[in-house]
């Protein structure tokens, strides 16, 4: 019949227009603020530090490793040393420019000392573009309980194989991984 | 029950009441004059944020989305949000451009938009000025939109800008024709060009909606409305699938809030006008004459913007066979239809009538189809 599209289309409209007022299904959008998705696991972020009891004891070494291998090279790390001038194991500065990184996640697979992971945190808005994105090593600092929160598959994985290093470890016949020398 | 129904017209009363006591005679006229144009003036622009809000809601529900709900309280302060947005937008005239024309036409359009708001009868009493011909005024007011649309896209020097200029102006041209015959049954039945006229012609429940000539009208008046304020399914003058934005491709911040200011009142003014010609304007039981109209209207504006959310764009050879192989037709059809209805007696006006316009309807339909050539049959080929 001519003219019978015309209906037939306008009646679809007015179902839709109707139900979104019924069937809360229909209206998929998610109110962001008020309202979240469920975070995924294996989302990934920026990069964080990761320490064991105290902020104090980080598990990197500064050894640069992801420094290196940062696609964009976006983390800057200093040595730290102690009063003779002799290096430590441990980063004096570490920095990571959120404006830069990618997020692809490269530093946390090659980080021999499991320090660095990705993290689930995305809201970072901020009024500039430079000093503002710039995290220090301060920022980056969290705790291995959050790293377990958020990611608990990975993290029970990867408990299970520090677990097995230490045992290892304590055997004579197998050395800690070697350090690489300072970049200088 | 009165009291409400003439509480506008009261409140102006009363008004120029007080004013008369420190204010000489010719001052209170002169009051009376600025207290309908600053009504018009305030009630108009305050409409159109209002009908985007409410076009982004239906819209935004058609399609199974909240709408705009962030601003204020189901979104409603998200006009003036986009107000001040479009005021602080950089004003950008392109280089070629003729600046002057560029410059007038939006400020132009927005003047016979606002005009025609003051022979529409929002209520009884309430018509800003009872004009004689006040329907000639509506039609000749509303065409003259398309000279500023033009202007607008011949100053920008954009093809896009040219293209959508030229489509509205075929577009209106040949919708105003259908448009005009289809008011001519009303004028015939009514005697007046009076919108005022024509509103207490529909006393009760005779509206003309009612007639076998007025559903007609009703309906290629209003299709022919649509078209005149180029909304879809007749946006071609602004198909920005085809021509970027139309017409107002190089306007930006006001200028191009005024464009749609224009078009967002246009929309109002051709369903007041709908209204008060086929679907007895303020007349109605129980509720007050002003609401009657107000919920006549925006029903109306409502089945625009349902229309909106449902029809993709004409084709330009549609648009143009539309309008003048069925709208034109039709529209002299219902002039005589409306003729023998005026002119028989009342049991047999409603049958003679109704059996014209089937008869045309049938008719036009079979002539309008479209020619679909027969699969071919090779007899002879198909052997190889």
């Amino acid at each position: 019949m001519y003219g019978f599209g015309v209906i037939k289309g306008m009646l679809v409209t007015l179902k839709n227009f109707v139900l979104s007022y019924f069937t809360k299904e229909r209206l998929t959008t998610v109110q962001y603020p008020e309202e979240r998705l469920p975070e995924k696991e294996r989302f990934r972020n920026f990069p964080f530090l990761i320490y064991d009891d105290k902020p104090e004891d980080l598990r990197c070494v500064s050894c640069d490793i992801c420094a290196k291998e940062c696609p964009p090279k976006c983390i800057t790390i200093v040595r730290d040393t102690d009063a003779q001038g002799k290096p430590l194991k441990r980063p004096k500065v570490f920095d990571i420019d959120f404006s830069i990184c990618m997020n692809c996640g490269i530093c946390e697979e090659v980080c021999p000392f499991d320090a660095i992971f990705m993290d689930h945190e995305f809201e970072l808005g901020e009024y500039g573009r430079f000093e503002e994105l710039n995290y220090h090593k301060e920022d980056l600092l969290k705790s291995a309980e959050y790293f377990a929160q958020i990611r608990p598959t990975d993290a029970a994985l990867i408990e299970a194989k520090r677990r097995q290093k230490e045992a290892k470890g304590a055997h004579p016949t197998s050395p800690t991984p070697p350090i690489p020398p300072p970049s200088s | 029950m009165n009291q409400l129904d003439q509480i506008f017209v009261t409140a102006k009363a009363s008004l120029l009441e007080a004013a008369e006591h420190f204010l000489p005679d010719w001052m209170v006229v002169v009051v009376s004059i600025l207290v309908s144009i600053i009504a018009i003036a305030v009630f108009g622009p305050v409409t159109m944020m209002y009908l985007t809000l409410l076009e982004r809601k239906l819209v935004g529900r058609i399609q199974n989305r909240y709408g705009p709900n962030r601003v204020g309280a189901w979104g409603l302060l998200q006009p003036i949000a986009d107000g001040v947005k479009m005021l602080t937008k950089e004003d950008i005239v392109p280089l070629g451009a003729d600046r002057f024309a560029h410059f007038l036409a939006p400020v132009i359009i927005v003047i016979p938009a606002l005009l025609i708001f003051s022979v529409i009868p929002f209520g009884r009493g309430m018509t800003a000025v009872d004009l004689s011909v006040g329907v000639l005024l509506f039609l000749a007011l509303a065409s003259t939109t398309t000279i500023w649309i033009f202007v607008a896209s011949w100053g920008s020097r954009n093809k896009f800008s040219l293209l959508g200029g030229m489509r509205s102006v075929a577009q209106m041209i040949s919708y105003e024709i259908p448009m005009v015959l289809s008011i001519v049954p009303v004028l015939l039945v009514v005697g007046s060009f009076s919108t005022v006229r024509i509103v207490e012609a529909q006393d009760g429940w005779s509206w003309f909606v009612f007639t076998p000539w007025g559903v007609l009208g009703f309906l290629i008046f209003f299709l022919t409305g649509v078209a005149e304020v180029n909304r879809t399914p007749f946006d071609l003058p602004e198909g920005e699938s085809e021509i970027v934005a139309g017409f107002h491709t190089e306007y930006s911040g006001m200028k191009f809030a005024l464009f749609y200011m224009a078009e967002f009142m246009n929309t109002f003014s051709v369903s007041a006008i709908v209204a008060t010609l086929y679907l007895g304007g303020w007349q109605g039981p129980w509720l007050p004459s002003w609401l009657w109209f107000f919920i006549k209207t925006y029903a109306l504006i409502c089945v625009m913007m349902w229309f909106r959310g449902t029809f993709p764009r004409f084709r330009v050879d549609q648009l143009m066979g539309f309008a003048w192989k069925f709208l034109l037709p039709l529209s002299l059809v219902n002039l005589l239809v409306a003729g023998l209805w005026l002119h028989l007696k009342p049991p047999a006006n409603h049958l003679v009538s109704l059996a014209a316009l089937a008869l045309s309807l049938v008719v036009l339909y079979q002539a309008n189809r479209p020619d679909i050539p027969k699969k071919r049959n090779y007899r002879y080929a198909e052997a190889n």
